[in-house]
């Protein structure tokens, strides 16, 4: 008999701190938006088109109102960045949610299945991992418009990105769930479970689910900034959240415009802001990812 | 003269430093001698140390674990455990070491002749054709049929016992004076462990060779080894000549050993065990006998009977939808069980046995044959899925490894409601806690114990669980595959007591799947005998033991190592 010793238990690496700080920070400033933004930006009687421009506040020409400037309709550049991160995090985590709800359930039913099941499900999940995640999303978000005029309808919008997102990002979820869940069902608890007559439905969910759920979690941190990115560029593109309820993307579509009339702030912010929020996250991910791959383990 | 031994422990102790600060004593004072052409056993039960003990002479203690003191001497000469080396010794060439598991120890990647002759090369100098003809007289040696082609082969296509003897070859390869074996037959099945067995013991006359035999299978001890230790929690209690130690053990502790060691030459009321619970697991067991038991079906004939069933496993083609080799696991075997009784079913690995369970337990579809439950069909082509389900709360299991057979999820408490919600056993959830809590207790765990999870129990604990979670659907059949054979023989003693037990509290009847023939002996009615899929025989436990009649039971007897050649004495 080997004896095996917990090893001890190790803290993260001090980037990988600093990058969950940034992370939380700009989670929590986005989710706490109105409660701490100098004005709101989607309020139209706050803001004036005369302050329209103006620079940051250290620029020559800056205002002290405005810390980061203002944009073409005169909005405060810094409140305009923390809705616009609060959108595009609602969307991202909606996506994810939305994948990893989908993606795991198609998983669970495929690899406990098997059979005709699996191969029905996987094969589609193939078809769709062959589109890049932007067409496909592109697709999807233009064939709504098309199909329902109401899709562009700024209430709507974000529902029809989560989920022009999500179609593209649940294969992966599936994919890691069937493996992980073939493991499992060749064990004997689940064996058990089938010998006690328990229904498919109740060993998936209650019995194997659990089992199977950390790497999802891993996926999920890592997917949340690709989501993030995905949807910032469909409203870089035109067909995401509009101008009147911005989210990050939509913010630098607006300052490209004006970038080569020397007004760089109105792009450069928000999309240092999507830089530094998708970095800190993947940094995260990476670092979970490597944590929770046994063949990882032990390096570094 | 004066002869050096191949091996001399002095004062061994190994430690491990614990999270806590304090610090893990694993080997305490271990001192050894094996003398050239002498097998010396090292037993214990698990985590007794006897593999660390090997792990110090081989450098494999694993950090932050060392030898703390005590000196190893390999023929005269001081080992020492950092670096393996030694005044004119080296770690793979003066010790050869075989492992447990011969289907992992050698790589899948090279063939024969290259993990072979590497040693050879890399300590002795040899070159590739000198290497060659040595691995070819190797293979000679340890009786490998055709050994230039085999030298050409990869490990997969090798059987295990083949490749066991591959490994034993690479250990000889330097003509090493020490020979450490950890479980080296273990996962192999009697007749290919009876073979190994011999092969250990000739090289070790023909060659001088000192062998350190690690195991805790005493039956192996008394065929094999010609001295032993005994170790229990690092210290060893007992050292002598295994025939006096096996006839008149000293220690307490060995004499529990024995006496737990299940008798293959006669059977006997209980298994003697150090320690039992007291009256609080009779109460419970009597409270779940008073249950009513599930009594569907016609239950005049045999409770379950097995007509001509045969199951075939196809792997999957190339191409998707394509079939590939067909492999019959099972073919045509039929057989009843009559209410009440324990029918045991034995055969080597892969001669169908638990493929045979796995169908009466409706994890298998049977490819042709039938089983009937009660007289209803309940697998095979007239099976509904009504008269399947009926049978499904009748017939439980229990499995081999009490580690992957629970749900390391979920709370024993809800581990063992979860059956007795299903059927509706319980009026709600505080009555099917409350039958959960007396499952704990009939099976000899504590009430409180429904609030942990699984990884809080040892292996011994863990199978309790197994069963009071089967008896918890109140079943008539009970399943036992290979219920103890991944259980140290102290507590393997203990579950086959508790089987016993229920069995006699609630008039369960029992189908046991061992390859253990001394375990079936003491459990077991009726023994189907089976050989790659076709029961070859089936009789009465005292007749089929005392007279065999077919040719493969005698061999299948007559390969079991055995305790009592010695201590019957």
């Amino acid at each position: 008999m080997a004896i095996t010793l917990t090893s001890k238990r190790r803290l993260a690496p001090v980037g990988v701190l600093v990058a969950a700080g940034i992370a939380a920070l700009l989670i929590l400033s986005a989710a706490f938006a109105p409660q701490i933004a100098p004005s709101n930006p989607l309020d139209l009687a706050t803001f004036n088109l005369a302050d329209s421009e103006i620079p940051p506040m250290w620029a020559e020409g800056g205002d002290r109102r405005f810390l980061l400037g203002t944009d073409n309709q005169g909005r405060d550049m810094l409140s305009a960045i923390l809705y616009g991160a609060r959108v595009s995090i609602m969307i991202g985590g909606g996506a994810v949610l939305l994948a990893a709800v989908i993606g795991v359930s198609l998983g669970l039913i495929a690899g406990y299945l098997g059979g005709r099941t699996d191969a029905v499900i996987m094969r589609i999940g193939d078809v769709i991992l062959s589109f890049p995640t932007i067409l496909l999303a592109l697709l999807v978000a233009g064939l709504a418009r098309a199909v329902f005029p109401e899709a562009a309808n700024p209430r709507y919008v974000p529902f029809v990105l989560i989920s022009a997102i999500a179609i593209h990002e649940w294969v992966q979820y599936a994919r890691t769930v069937r493996a992980a869940t073939m493991v499992e069902s060749a064990r004997d608890y689940v064996k058990a479970a089938r010998v006690i007559g328990l229904p498919s439905t109740r060993i998936m969910f209650r019995h194997i689910l659990p089992n199977v759920m950390s790497p999802v979690l891993v996926i999920a941190t890592i997917n949340l900034a690709g989501a993030v990115l995905t949807e910032a560029t469909l409203s870089f593109l035109g067909v995401g959240m509009p101008p009147t309820y911005p989210s990050l993307g939509t913010l630098i579509r607006i300052g490209n415009e004006f970038v080569f009339s020397g007004i760089w702030w109105i792009a450069l912010f928000p999309a240092l802001a999507l830089v530094i929020l998708v970095l800190a996250v993947n940094v995260v991910g990476d670092w979970l990812r490597d944590r929770f791959n046994p063949k990882l383990r032990g390096r570094g | 003269m004066n002869v050096v031994p191949a091996l001399a422990i002095e004062n061994l102790r190994v430690e491990y430093p614990r999270e806590d600060g304090g610090i893990l004593v694993a080997v305490d004072d271990v001192s050894l001698t094996i003398m050239p052409g002498e097998i010396h056993a090292v037993v214990g039960e698990s985590g007794a140390g006897k593999t660390t003990v090997a792990n110090a002479l081989i450098g494999l203690i694993e950090k932050p674990g060392r030898v703390a003191s005590g000196t190893m001497r390999i023929g005269g000469a001081i080992l020492d455990p950092v670096t393996g080396k030694g005044e004119g010794l080296q770690l793979g060439r003066d010790i050869g070491v075989i492992f447990q598991d011969p289907m992992t120890s050698l790589n899948p990647l090279f063939t024969i002749e290259s993990q072979l002759t590497e040693t050879m090369r890399f300590h002795l100098g040899l070159s590739a054709s000198e290497a060659r003809v040595q691995a070819l007289e190797l293979m000679h040696a340890v009786g490998i049929p055709e050994p230039e082609r085999r030298l050409k082969s990869y490990p997969h296509q090798l059987s295990g016992g083949q490749r066991q003897r591959v490994v034993i070859a690479a250990a000889l390869s330097c003509n090493p004076k020490l020979l450490v074996a950890d479980e080296p037959t273990t996962a192999l099945d009697v007749s290919i462990q009876a073979q190994i067995l011999a092969l250990i013991k000739d090289l070790t006359r023909t060659r001088g060779l000192g062998v350190m035999l690690v195991t805790h299978n005493m039956g192996v001890v008394a065929e094999t080894a010609n001295s032993l230790t005994v170790m229990v929690r690092g210290k060893a209690v007992e050292q002598g000549l295994v025939v006096d130690v096996l006839r008149n053990p000293q220690h307490a502790y060995t004499r529990g050993l024995l006496a737990a060691v299940p008798r293959f030459d006669r059977k006997l009321e209980r298994f003697a065990v150090m320690a039992e619970g007291g009256g609080k697991a009779e109460t419970a067991r009597k409270a779940i006998a008073g249950q009513k038991q599930s009594t569907k079906g016609n239950m005049a004939g045999p409770l379950l009977s097995v007509d001509n069933l045969v199951v075939d496993y196809t792997t999957r083609g190339w191409l998707p939808g394509s079939k590939g080799r067909t492999m019959r696991a099972v073919d045509g075997v039929s057989f009843e069980i009559r209410n009440g009784e324990t029918l045991g079913l034995v055969g080597e690995s892969g001669c169908g046995k638990t493929t045979v369970a796995s169908v009466i337990a409706g994890l298998v579809q049977p490819t042709s044959g039938r089983v009937l439950y009660g007289g209803e069909p309940i697998a095979g082509d007239t099976a509904t899925r009504g008269t399947r389900r009926a049978s499904r709360q009748a017939l439980q299991m229990i499995f081999q490894d009490p580690y992957a057979s629970l749900n390391p999820r979920m709370r024993v408490g809800s581990i063992l409601a979860e059956p007795i919600l299903f059927y509706k056993l319980a009026a709600n959830r505080a009555d099917a806690a409350e039958d959960a809590a007396i499952l704990l207790e009939a099976v000899g765990l504590d009430r409180e114990h429904a609030e942990r999870f699984p990884f809080a129990f040892s292996g011994g604990q863990r199978q309790r669980i197994s069963i009071a979670r089967a008896l918890g659907a109140r079943p008539r059949l009970l399943i036992c595959d290979e219920p103890t054979s991944s259980l140290d023989v102290s507590v393997q003693a203990q579950i086959l007591n508790l089987i016993k037990d229920l069995r006699d509290a609630t008039g369960l009847t029992l189908l046991l799947i061992s390859h253990d023939l001394a375990v079936v002996r003491q459990m077991c009615d009726r023994v189907a005998v089976m050989q790659t899929g076709r029961i070859v025989e089936m009789n009465d436990t005292e007749t089929l033991f005392d007279a065999p009649s077919h040719t493969y039971t005698r061999e299948l007897l007559s390969l079991v190592p055995r305790i009592d050649r010695i201590s019957a004495a």
